[in-house]
């Protein structure tokens, strides 16, 4: 089955035609186009065909396609590889995406892969052209989605800005038809993964192919050996299955099939003076034009990739701002082998094409915008304290609000000066106090967006957030700039607080805030004005996940929603204009001045929350006259630990305080009620939210003991306005969409309110999950967005929440579905057993329970738990256990030291427990500190 | 139903006979010396002396085989005439004399190749990789036994797995005594986790397959209480049911392998009297997992264990006077 081939490439006539070759073009071998051999794994015969189409040059040229989908398709998917593999790429989209109801077109470029070797170079003004006469041969209709990877990413983007430009295009109706019935083809989309979008003049080839361009060097590497394809097919996470890898090399076996690889390489536009220069500047200019349509698009990124780093993503981004994003974590340049593109890709075209798509707007919030600053201007002739900085010898700094206010204004002057546009990303690695409250405060006035991580992710999970979140500039004390530096952190610098000129030099920094304040201050004096505030709707910052349940994400918060989710703590924690809040929680930094409260930084590291001590916290407290603190578990726990070193002063002080919060992990009754023994007046409150929705609930001690014990941890109810859901579990452990608001049901909890995240940082699928629900019936009206939050829990008869643990965590047997807190707490509850993670062995039918603990008598090794405390917790938890181990220490999260990292202990137990010789669960100097 | 059980003279063979007989059944037995078990005939013989089988199997219409030789070293050849070619010889004057059930007792030993099992289904029979002369030998017989399945006469292969009961001389009794002795070790930590059988869900079990033998016939099904268990606690549970004190010393099973094959051998060609401390099978039973999915054992035969461990260990410590 061979398509009629026309004797014209369609669309191009004389005037638009590419230019021959270039003048240097030696003739290269040339080959007929075949058909792959039998047995590659994954590919199925049946799919490949022959296809005759002219080329750029208007001669008809023989292509090998993948083809597959139904009679009647939704509509085509068109696939364009990239250098130097061919259609087997894309042959689980094949096979998902016919299955799926898509025609899935997947071609091998000329000179590539199985199609024709015609003896030409071909530059990507040729490619574009060629593509143009393969889908006229083609007859493609309806739908068309352009999909490309690496360079056929390039060429899918050409080509697609091409067919934007040709409008709705009638196909070329071969010979003989009524003109009558021709069929419409539309672009509906366009996907592209690990590609680029236009190479500036300046650049140099990406990554690795800079070596192979070298004189001499390019076709050594490329064509006369297969080292280039080797390597690139050596960059897959993990390594390819050895009959993958040969099905790749399968149609490059000798040097002159390699021809192709060589050319692409040499094609890569480095310099003004590229033949394809004008063509990849024609690309450029087409996405900017494909990114003004709207059209729905989608781009697909690995981050380990040598050759397309984050800056290509960042460009896209920049040129199709309408795309949805999705960066897959540790996968990396050849995408479709390290992550599932397939499922990303048809999933998007159900949400964006599928018949549900919907193009209404969301709902717009009645309520008016206050903008995050009003309380701060409000207060500009204010010398009452705004931020309170406490060192180890009392009050180090008191900033009054008419002083951070005009230090804002200074410093979103400065940032505009420096260059700062609305929209780009600024890291701030600032610690709590005033320098953090006004860059932040800065920042978003200007339209900028800030993104926070937390210090707790490690170097290694900070390093990944912020080349993620694709930085423009970084804020950073002197610290967090000799770190940016060494891990190649992207970004222009500024550095906050004292600096020497060693770290400024040795870091590239030129400018610190202190500069940039005195630069605003003169640019303020010449009668700049600040530009408009930014629209409600505008990103205003991106908030990094504490990464203790899987890779930390950016949650991206508009103006709007940050206002909100300042009012929603304020109400919360019920503080408001005037009163004083002892916080080293960073987004204090933030919430404080939009609630007009004072915000008093106790003296402490605050990367290290369990460094608080009550002399501390106790001078914060009387420095202020505060009578609010919110503290982590962790410095809570220190906090009491420390409580015998208290003056009598600091005794008196603490009496003081009405309002304790503890939040960010579950916080142990006992650890609240020895609270209280310090602080009579405060009912300490732990409200239970997550970095996507904070607070969600709200509960005091008081509520916890009335609430008696439960299946899970009782965490009250949801705050004002806000509405908490179930998504009922399914014999399989699994949540699905619709949502219930009956108590006793088990699921997963989702939380509907104002303040819940605009959306995921470059994680569309990870997004369209945590969004996917049916509104449960009686949820009562209000704008408001639900948010997933990966816990299970249920509702009880009074409304209270109780969280029995995290959806992954759930263990599924053959008979039920056992969420893991409420045994966990019973097995806590045996005498001997500090703390439990249970768990399930097994295969799913047989799959039995076990539990791993920690013992009151620290075990130094692995121990099997004896008969009778064996007994004992099985009795507690009602479960026929299979084992009850002791190890020394359970694996941590290092920021709470509370979340248990179920997902390894179930790991290293499955392997106990089959009786593998295992390491020791945490590595013993890890244990040491990780014991509580 | 009249039932002849072989090797009435061990725990569950016993137990078996008693069952059959209580429930009304015509029982006989099979074995070396008198089984001392009230209200069955007894024909006293060897699985290697056909004439004496001839006239175990003469008029009965069922049997059930557990007569074995049950041991973990000694020369190879007598496991062979025991195991294979008793068996071969019971399943032809069976079938020859009109017998139309016959309850192959085997062990899940016989599909264990070393690996750790873990919640898997009954695998079938494989001689050529099972470790030990016992296994080995228990393989061919159980495949030879399902072979002979034809209409008119249904044979069900039955795995009981770790059977433990009051007066067991082959396990519980060994390693209270090992235990009492100093000489039982953990291997590893002794978590690798092993099912069990209370005797009396085992019997059970045998009495179902012979009587839904038209059902279950031309199969396996390994038989266990469903309730895995670590090494470590299973031995901690005997001793205390045994009133002597668990084991805590603990050996590297890698070592514990080595030596132990090391020791078959020299226990083998030595003919010494006692069972040595550790062969090479007994570390790989007791240093690796093997529990079972008990799903199609349940729904075929229609059983279901009646004794909880718990229940059993209590009922152990009795029979131990405890």
């Amino acid at each position: 089955m061979t398509a009629s081939a026309t004797p014209a490439p369609p669309g191009s006539s004389p005037g638009t035609r590419p230019h021959a070759p270039s003048p240097g073009s030696t003739l290269r071998p040339a080959r007929p186009a075949t058909l792959p051999p039998a047995g590659l794994p994954g590919l199925d015969p049946a799919w490949s065909r022959l296809v005759q189409a002219p080329d750029a040059g208007g001669t008809v040229r023989t292509w090998h396609v993948l083809d597959a989908g139904p009679r009647e398709p939704r509509g085509t998917l068109l696939c364009l590889h990239g250098n130097p593999t061919w259609s087997y790429l894309w042959r689980d989209l094949v096979a998902r995406g016919a299955a799926a109801g898509w025609r899935v077109v997947a071609v091998d470029q000329l000179e590539m892969g199985f199609s024709e070797r015609t003896g030409q170079r071909r530059g990507l003004a040729h490619r574009v052209r060629d593509l143009t006469g393969l889908v006229d041969a083609l007859e493609l209709t309806g739908d068309v989605v352009a999909v490309g990877q690496d360079w056929g990413g390039v060429v899918a983007t050409g080509w697609a800005a091409l067919e934007h430009a040709r409008g709705l295009v009638a196909a070329q109706a071969p010979a003989g038809r009524h003109a009558a019935a021709r069929p419409v083809r539309r672009l509906a989309g366009l996907v592209v993964m690990n590609t680029a979008a236009a190479h500036d003049v300046d650049d140099a080839a990406p990554g690795p192919l800079k070596l192979a361009t070298l004189p001499g060097v390019l076709p050594l590497v490329t064509s006369r050996t297969d080292a280039f394809l080797r390597t690139t097919l050596a960059l897959t996470h993990p390594p390819l299955e050895r009959a993958v890898r040969e099905a790749y090399r399968a149609p490059y076996r000798h040097a002159a099939d390699r021809a192709g690889i060589e050319d692409f390489v040499a094609d890569v536009p480095v310099g003004p003076a590229h033949p394809s220069r004008p063509a990849i500047d024609q690309v450029a200019a087409g996405a900017e034009e494909l990114g003004r349509s709207g059209l729905p698009a989608l781009v697909l990124w690995g981050p380990r990739d040598p050759v397309f780093g984050e800056g290509y993503l960042r460009d896209w981004r920049r040129r199709l701002p309408q795309a949805d994003v999705h960066r897959f974590e540790g996968a990396g340049h050849l995408l479709p082998e390290d992550a599932d593109v397939a499922g990303a890709v048809l999933r998007w075209l159900d949400v964006r094409l599928g018949a549900g798509a919907s193009t209404a707007a969301v709902e717009e919030d009645p309520a008016p915008h206050v903008p995050l600053w009003t309380r701060l201007d409000e207060r500009a002739d204010s010398a009452e304290p705004a931020v309170v900085e406490m060192g180890p010898a009392g009050v180090a700094r008191r900033v009054p609000w008419s002083l951070l206010q005009r230090r804002t204004q200074e410093l979103a002057a400065g940032l505009l000066e420096f260059g700062v546009e609305p929209g780009q990303r600024v890291s701030l690695l600032v610690p709590p106090g005033a320098d953090l409250t006004a860059v932040m405060y800065a920042v978003v006035r200007i339209g900028a967006v800030g993104v926070v991580a937390d210090a707790g992710l490690g170097l290694g999970g900070l390093t990944r957030a912020v080349k993620g979140a694709g930085v423009d500039v970084v804020i950073g004390v002197s610290r967090a700039l000799v770190g940016a530096r060494a891990l190649g952190w992207p970004g222009r610098r500024i550095a906050a607080g004292p600096v020497s000129d060693t770290v400024l030099r040795l870091t590239g920094t030129r400018v610190t805030l202190a500069d940039l304040a005195a630069l605003g201050a003169r640019r303020l004096a010449d009668g700049v004005a600040l530009p408009p505030a930014p629209e409600p709707s505008a990103e205003a910052a991106v908030l990094f996940t504490s990464g203790s349940t899987g890779p930390a994400k950016g949650v991206v918060y508009t103006h709007r929603q940050l206002s909100q989710l300042a009012q929603a703590m304020g109400a919360t924690i019920r503080i408001g204009p005037g009163a004083g809040l002892v916080s080293a929680f960073a987004p204090f930094a933030l919430f404080g001045p939009a609630l007009g409260a004072t915000c008093v930084v106790p003296a402490m590291d605050v990367t290290k929350p369990a460094t608080l001590t009550a002399s501390a916290l106790a001078a914060a407290v009387a420095a202020s006259g505060s009578t609010s603190a919110f503290l982590s578990p962790a410095a809570l726990v220190n906090v009491l630990a420390t409580a015998d070193g208290l003056d009598e002063g600091g005794r008196a002080a603490l009496r003081g305080v009405e309002v304790l919060l503890s939040a960010g992990a579950p916080v142990p009754n006992a650890l609240l009620q020895q609270a209280r023994t310090l602080m009579p007046l405060a009912d300490p409150r732990s409200p239970y939210g997550a970095t996507e929705v904070l607070p969600a609930t709200d509960v005091s001690l008081d509520d916890v003991l009335a609430a008696g014990p439960g299946e899970g941890i009782c965490v009250g109810r949801p705050i004002e306005g806000a509405v908490i859901a179930i998504a009922p579990l399914d014999a399989d452990g699994r949540a699905g969409a619709q949502l219930v608001l009956e108590p006793g049901v088990t699921g997963e909890v989702v939380v509907g309110a104002s303040h819940v995240k605009d959306h995921y940082d470059q994680l569309w699928l990870t997004q369209t999950d945590s969004v996917s629900v049916t509104a449960p019936d009686g949820a009562g009206d209000g704008a408001r967005r639900w948010h997933r939050t990966g816990d299970v829990g249920h509702l009880d008869e009074q409304g209270r929440v109780w969280i029995e643990g995290r959806l992954a965590h759930v263990v599924v047997t053959g008979t039920e579905v056992v969420t893991p807190v409420g045994v966990e707490q019973r097995a806590e509850s045996v005498p001997g057993i500090a703390r439990a993670a249970l768990v399930g062995v097994g295969p799913r039918h047989a799959r039995q329970l076990a539990v791993v603990a920690e013992a009151t008598a620290p075990v130094a090794r692995t121990t099997v738990a004896d008969p009778d405390l064996a007994q004992a917790v099985r009795a507690a938890t009602g479960r026929n256990l299979v084992a009850v181990l002791l190890v020394p220490a359970l694996p941590t999260d290092v920021r709470h030291n509370s979340k248990i990292d179920r997902a390894r202990v179930s790991a290293w137990a499955g392997r106990a427990l089959a009786g593998d010789r295992v390491e020791p669960l945490v590595r013993p100097r890890t244990a040491k500190g990780g014991r509580r | 139903m009249r039932v002849l059980v072989t090797g009435a003279s061990g725990m569950l063979g016993r137990e078996t006979a008693r069952a059959f007989a209580r429930r009304g059944d015509d029982v006989r037995v099979l074995q070396r010396r008198p089984s001392g078990i009230d209200g069955v005939s007894e024909v006293l013989g060897s699985l290697t002396d056909p004439a004496s089988v001839r006239a175990a199997v003469a008029d009965v219409d069922t049997v059930v085989h557990l007569a074995a030789k049950v041991s973990i070293t000694g020369p190879h050849p007598e496991y062979v005439a025991v195991n294979v070619e008793g068996t071969r010889t019971l399943v032809e004057e069976a079938r020859g004399a009109g017998v139309s059930r016959f309850v192959m007792v085997s062990s899940p030993s016989v599909a264990h190749a070393g690996a750790a099992l873990v919640g898997e289904g009954t695998g079938p029979a494989d001689p050529s990789s099972a470790h030990g002369s016992y296994a080995i030998t228990k393989g061919q017989a159980e495949l030879l036994a399902l072979a002979a399945d034809a209409p008119g006469f249904a044979v069900v292969a039955i795995r009981p797995h770790i059977v433990l009961g009051p007066g067991d001389t082959q396990l519980v009794q060994r390693i209270a005594d090992r235990a009492r002795a100093g000489r039982l070790p953990l291997l590893d930590d002794g978590t690798a986790l092993i099912d069990t059988t209370y005797v009396d869900n085992a019997v059970d079990a045998l009495l179902a397959a012979a009587d839904r033998a038209e059902v279950a016939h031309g199969q396996a099904f390994v038989v266990t209480n469903g309730e895995p268990r670590t090494v470590a606690e299973v031995f901690a549970r005997i001793c205390q049911a045994a009133g002597v004190a668990a084991p805590t010393r603990r050996v590297p099973s890698a070592a514990a392998k080595v030596a132990g094959s090391l020791v078959e051998r020299v226990w083998t060609w030595g003919r010494l009297p006692d069972e040595p401390p550790m062969t090479r099978f007994l570390a790989e039973q007791l240093s690796t997992a093997h529990w079972f999915d008990q799903r199609r054992t349940r729904e075929v035969l229609q059983w279901a264990p009646r004794v909880p461990l718990d229940e059993g260990f209590r009922r152990l410590a009795a029979g131990f006077g405890r």
